[in-house]
């Protein structure tokens, strides 16, 4: 019992934590800085954890086979906690500058990376659905936050009722499994798909996997089940935007990788070559759409929103690859992605300065490397990652994929994929020449972005770091399968 | 033969859901039918209240604390949930379910604690 919770002493340890940091802000009237800076210790605390946990032997599992620890699980918790340091550090200053700081907002932060700790552990679909519970609620929350804006009320409604009626998706999905495995523990469906005979009832398994993929897809926002993306990430507060289109994103992608995993044992049975062309199919529409509509947006929070959308495409290209170069070229772009976006939301947050209307449209970018030549700068970094352009993380990412898509026989996707990267320059690029080569004649003075300043430095040397050796965490991708 | 099984197996269902239908269907029609058709006045097609008087309409604001109460009450309805079952297999989960028994209400402690300084137990 003890040892279990010593092997997965992130997921225990920062849901004490996360109460404890609730408790104290209903403790401490006007403590906000407190909670803040506890919630910052706790955020690191676990990450300390997970890195603890991290060389663990393979496939030790946890309280009765519920959870995994250490390895895939550990590291996905130390990409999120990352998330989450960013995301704290760049929110004190956006709070403080809408009037807005509760302690709430902390707490609902740590909550829902204690949900995500459980996807990236589970092993077991009892435990993946909680986890997906813990962290949606919280984001449906978070996204309406700002409780006077009527965006942000639209877009928590909007989330809540797509995300409930989707978890019916999810939970019926399950319950076809179960019902055609016989299991809802990961190794127990594994051994009852594998084999000459499979499952029981192979329609309703495959039935059962489609409507897995389906609530999966939402939570990571795959082409027909993107549209609450742009909406969402418009209306709620920037900062939140920031989290929840990249850890949860993340997150929802640690359960697609062990689940399909589980799901198809044999790469070259027929219900795999199945649910491969689906991921295909799915991954390529994604691609094309995010990136087509991201051309058209006029709003900045929309267009990478409609982007977010087309680089879970990319993601998706290493689930339809399914092997183990697919699954770690996933994991490197995870957290490429996790320092690139996470940046550019940030650098948005900190340049609104706790208005709904400053900085929200395109144009509001042009001359902005004459106002404030290192945001513009730290912006360019972002972009040009985004884009996929060496030296800069988002290429590696890009490659790692590409060539397991290719490895596995997807040249097609393949082409599509790099057909979609090149639309995305027109809005990426676009970006960059409105910020240095276009004028504009509305005077401001200078913002200094304060705590957001040590967030965007970070995530810039995240995206250059990555860049340039990306074989360090490429590595570590590979040995976690 | 696995699909024909699950055909077999949920027969009784199917009946079962078939002859609800009909049941239910076939009462409204044979009530218009067989239902008297004078006497249709003012008192009898009336709100039924049992036996009051109807004063005024039901749909009115009500005030958003008895939300509050109401999403309260789930909480430790939740925690009954739980810890009767819990009570019955006391002997047989021994220290391990004490153990998680009360972490569980330490947790839901927490929250208690948290809503009470938070003052949403205070109605004015």
């Amino acid at each position: 019992m003890l040892q279990d919770f010593l092997n997965s002493a992130p997921i225990p340890l920062l849901s004490a934590l996360a109460t404890l940091v609730m408790l104290l802000d209903a403790m401490k009237r006007d403590g906000a800085r407190i909670v803040f800076g506890f919630s910052v210790f706790s955020l690191t605390a676990a990450m300390a954890a997970a890195i603890y946990t991290m060389f663990l032997p393979d496939k030790t599992t946890a309280f009765n086979n519920m959870i995994t620890c250490g390895g895939y699980g550990a590291y996905f918790d130390i990409v999120f906690c990352l998330g989450g340091v960013l995301t704290l550090l760049a929110a004190r200053p956006f709070l403080l500058a809408s009037n807005t700081e509760h302690g709430e907002f902390y707490s609902l932060i740590l909550f829902s990376i204690c949900g995500m700790f459980l996807i990236a552990h589970s092993n077991n679909l009892l435990t993946l659905f909680i986890g997906i519970e813990v962290m949606s609620v919280s984001f449906y929350i978070l996204s309406g936050y700002l409780r006077t804006s009527r965006f942000s009320i639209e877009a928590s409604l909007k989330y809540f009722l797509l995300g409930a009626f989707i978890t019916g998706f999810l939970v019926y999905g399950m319950a076809l499994i179960y019902g055609s495995a016989g299991a809802l523990g990961y190794n127990e469906i594994y051994q009852a798909v594998q084999g000459e005979t499979g499952a029981r009832f192979p329609m309703i398994l495959l039935l059962g996997m489609g409507l897995l993929i389906i609530g999966l897809s939402f939570k990571s926002a795959i082409f027909p089940f993107h549209q609450w993306a742009p909406d969402v990430y418009q209306g709620a507060p920037t900062i939140v935007t920031a989290f929840m289109s990249t850890a949860g994103k993340a997150a929802a992608f640690s359960a697609f990788i062990p689940i399909l995993a589980v799901l198809t044992p044999e790469s070259s049975s027929p219900v795999a070559a199945k649910i491969g062309m689906l991921l295909a199919v799915l991954s390529a529409a994604t691609m094309l759409v995010g990136n087509i509509s991201a051309v058209v947006q006029k709003n900045i929070k929309r267009m990478l929103a409609y982007s977010s959308v087309a680089h879970a495409g990319y993601m998706m290209m290493g689930l339809a690859a399914g092997s183990v170069r697919g699954a770690s070229g996933i994991v490197f772009y995870v957290t490429a992605y996790m320092f690139m976006q996470i940046g550019a939301f940030i650098l948005i947050s900190a340049l609104e300065r706790g208005s709904e209307e400053r900085y929200q449209n395109l144009e509001d970018y042009a001359g902005l490397a004459k106002k404030h030549p290192v945001m513009a700068a730290l912006m360019s970094v972002f972009m040009l990652s985004l884009t996929g352009i060496p030296p800069f993380a988002g290429f590696f990412g890009k490659y790692y994929l590409f060539t397991a898509a290719i490895e596995s026989g997807y040249t097609w996707l393949t082409i599509i994929a790099v057909i979609s990267s090149v639309i995305s320059v027109y809005f990426y690029i676009g970006l960059i020449v409105a910020m240095y080569f276009r004028e504009s004649d509305v005077q401001e003075q200078d913002s200094r972005p304060g705590l957001a300043g040590i967030s965007l430095v970070i995530s810039a040397a995240g995206v250059i770091i990555l860049g340039v050796i990306p074989q360090f965490i490429d590595k570590i991708a590979k040995s976690l399968f | 033969m696995g699909e024909n099984n699950i055909v077999v197996s949920y027969l009784p269902l199917i009946v079962m859901v078939a002859v609800g239908f009909v049941f239910g269907l076939s009462n409204v029609f044979l009530a218009e039918i067989l239902g008297s058709r004078r006497n249709k006045t003012n008192v009898k097609l009336d709100t039924y209240e049992c036996g009051m008087e109807p004063v005024k309409t039901a749909r009115e604001r009500f005030s958003v604390k008895f939300y509050l109460v109401a999403m309260l009450f789930i909480v430790f309805d939740i925690e009954i949930v739980f810890m009767y079952p819990w009570a019955v297999k006391f002997r047989e989960l021994g220290e391990i379910g004490l153990v998680a028994m009360l972490l569980f209400m330490a947790l839901l402690f927490a929250g208690f604690v948290y809503v009470y300084k938070k003052g949403a137990l205070t109605w004015d």
